[in-house]
């Protein structure tokens, strides 16, 4: 295709939009990052792969003109790794949401951080499992209401981005859906990092978190995000009562001292038909 | 003359050299008794080859990885047991559904839950046929020995690659671990089928469209095509479709014709001294060899019994075994179990009485036992 085309021409299966999402959803503007974020890279698109589990971020590789593998409920992580295993060519990224990759997938994330194969995960996080109506995840705030919440919260909520750095992601960052530019820049990073890498998009679900804890509008909720986000360099200056409520943004890892996991494999390869 | 080649392995050994005969090149596995050494070996031979072994975090992540490594291309195995298949059976029904060739090799032990771990049984043929939920078909084939092992190990990955569907190979903790001398057979002697490829420009691939064949052509992520695979039912584009009533009994159809379609071509099976036999003993596996000692130990009685052998235990050769119950007067269905091929082969029975021979301790049915049933003395 002609690279004068307009991004969402050339990445975007305009065939399957209007998408399924409900009015004032996030989803789409991680989207929109995403195939920004592709195009500043040089990734050919034949190899791409975006593998996803189920919920509504899970949805996302329908709308991506790219080759996709829609799996089970919180299993793309372990999928993507067999697809990228077997072919190291392809650039495989991973879309999925807070309650598919750290509820029902929480040990396959743990396990991929470990490894460090080169995927890119984009962590939709919208606080409470859309698809389902609206229940409780594991990054659902403490005392928010949620379907099966109703009298509060009574868990303790996952910070995403310390787990996937406690667990051993190589490069692990997050933005909002109200700072698009900065979710560009992290993606492209993601995408271009040798190794497994993580990027939590903060999203907002008015139709059921946001309408269920009177949050306002989808608008309300992005100004929301601005009003409560700091980036990680101003936050280093500030102290804890300062932080309290806030969200911190910005790249919280980027290392390359743990060989990617394909590349250790392929050195395996070699030491096994070398015979010792 | 060439010179033949032969060996002694156990049946896992057997299992993995086998795979790696047929072209498997990608292995994703947990450890799990009495199915570990299928991991072990192909994490030794897999990279010699130049493929690739994984070890997974758990059972979901090992059949998904294959999965996935089908979908890039690979012809992928995994190797478990009871409580690991039944890990498996969410990921497996996506392979049913989204058509990905694969295969599992299942050495089954006494259950239910752990069970007696290193001990063998047969408790686990149901499983296999209904563990995933929904409708859905099923190829699995139950080797009577070490060298049957190989072949039908073989034989899984050419279905697996033929009919785009998972193939189990069915065995249990005796066969996984005991050793036989067997012959490797020469390349020359079997097929090594691949997986039927798009041969249209991209933009006119639909992944799931019916060629005719019932069975749509594959194409691999990154070599152009440009496709969408799910687990949601789907139309022909790959994408999902939730409200067409029509498209919803064509697809379903056509994944259980691709079974129901070609029995000839799948279901296999032994028949020994059933000629002339009034009696028949139905057994699949390594327990069949009981039977067949039993067999000859009450022909050189007088008693005409023979062995009907499944090799397919599903699809289940039931055509074969109707017109043998026509023929005799009696049948046993001897099993390591409460009693589950029982069912199937009353199913296919008639009006010809079904008696089971069951025995559900973790020890083969010795022979003794077997002829004491089919003598009517026990």
């Amino acid at each position: 295709m002609p690279d004068n085309q307009h991004v969402f021409d050339r990445y975007l299966r305009q065939d399957k939009l209007p998408h399924i999402w409900c009015p004032g959803c996030g989803n789409g503007i991680v989207i929109n990052a995403l195939v920004h974020a592709i195009a500043r890279t040089d990734v050919d698109p034949d190899t791409i792969v975006v593998v996803s589990g189920i919920g509504c971020s899970s949805r996302a590789n329908g709308y991506t003109n790219f080759c996709a593998l829609h799996t089970n409920h919180g299993r793309a992580l372990p999928y993507a790794t067999g697809v990228k295993m077997f072919n190291p060519k392809l650039k495989v990224i991973v879309v999925t949401g807070d309650g598919d990759c750290t509820s029902i997938g929480g040990n396959h994330f743990i396990h991929a951080c470990r490894r460090n194969i080169d995927l890119t995960t984009i962590v939709f996080n919208n606080s409470n499992y859309g698809m389902t109506g609206g229940q409780f995840s594991p990054t659902t705030p403490s005392g928010s209401r949620t379907k099966t919440s109703v009298y509060g919260n009574i868990d303790t909520p996952f910070d995403i981005c310390s787990l996937a750095e406690a667990a051993g992601a190589t490069y692990v960052a997050r933005s909002t859906v109200y700072h698009v530019n900065l979710l560009i820049r992290e993606l492209a990073e993601a995408i271009e990092h040798p190794g497994f890498s993580v990027v939590e998009a903060v999203c907002d679900c008015p139709t059921l978190f946001g309408r269920l804890n009177k949050m306002g509008s989808g608008a309300d909720m992005l100004l929301s995000y601005k009003e409560k986000a700091v980036v990680k360099q101003q936050a280093e200056k500030m102290d804890a009562a300062a932080l309290k409520d806030k969200l911190i943004i910005g790249t919280f890892v980027e290392r390359t001292d743990r060989e990617e996991y394909t590349k250790q494999y392929a050195s395996l390869i070699k030491r096994a038909k070398g015979g010792n | 003359m060439m010179e033949e080649t032969y060996e002694i392995m156990t049946g896992n050994e057997a299992c993995t050299h086998a795979a790696i005969a047929a072209g498997m090149r990608f292995f994703a596995g947990y450890p799990i008794t009495p199915a570990t050494e299928i991991a072990e070996l192909s994490s030794a031979l897999l990279p010699k080859a130049g493929g690739k072994f994984m070890q997974m975090e758990d059972e979901l992540a090992s059949i998904a990885a294959v999965i996935g490594a089908s979908c890039a291309g690979a012809k992928a195995m995994t190797a478990t047991s009871g409580p690991g298949y039944s890990l498996m059976q969410e990921n497996l029904g996506y392979a049913v559904v989204a058509e990905v060739p694969l295969v599992i090799a299942y050495a089954m032990r006494q259950g239910p839950c752990q069970g007696v771990a290193t001990l063998p049984a047969q408790g686990d043929i149901m499983q296999v046929r209904w563990g995933v939920h929904g409708d859905h078909p099923v190829i699995a084939v139950a080797p009577d020995s070490v060298s049957e092992v190989y072949t039908e190990t073989i034989r899984a990955f050419n279905l697996a690659e033929t009919y785009r569907t998972p193939v189990v190979i069915l065995t249990d903790a005796m066969l996984a671990h005991m050793s036989e001398r067997i012959r490797i057979p020469r390349r020359s002697e079997y097929e090594c089928v691949d997986r039927k490829r798009p041969t249209c420009a991209p933009a006119d691939y639909k992944p799931f469209a019916d060629d005719g064949t019932g069975i749509p052509p594959m194409a691999s992520f990154g070599d152009g095509y440009r496709w969408y695979c799910s687990g949601l039912i789907h139309d022909e584009t790959g994408f999902p479709v939730a409200d067409d009533p029509q498209l919803i009994t064509d697809d379903i159809k056509r994944l259980m014709g691709k079974v129901d379609n070609h029995i000839a071509d799948i279901e296999s099976y032994e028949e020994y001294q059933t000629a002339g036999a009034d009696l028949l003993v139905v057994s699949i596996g390594l327990l069949s060899r009981s039977v067949k000692d039993a067999v000859d130990q009450a022909r050189r009685q007088g008693i005409k019994v023979g062995l009907f052998r499944p090799v397919t235990v599903w699809p289940f050769p039931e055509n074969r075994m109707a017109a043998l119950s026509r023929q005799v007067r009696q049948i046993f269905v001897c099993e390591m179990n409460e009693g589950q091929l029982y069912h199937v082969v009353r199913e296919s029975a008639g009006t010809t009485p079904v008696q089971q021979i069951t025995q559900n301790n973790g020890k083969m049915i010795a022979a003794e036992t077997i002829l004491a049933a089919i003598k009517g003395e026990n």
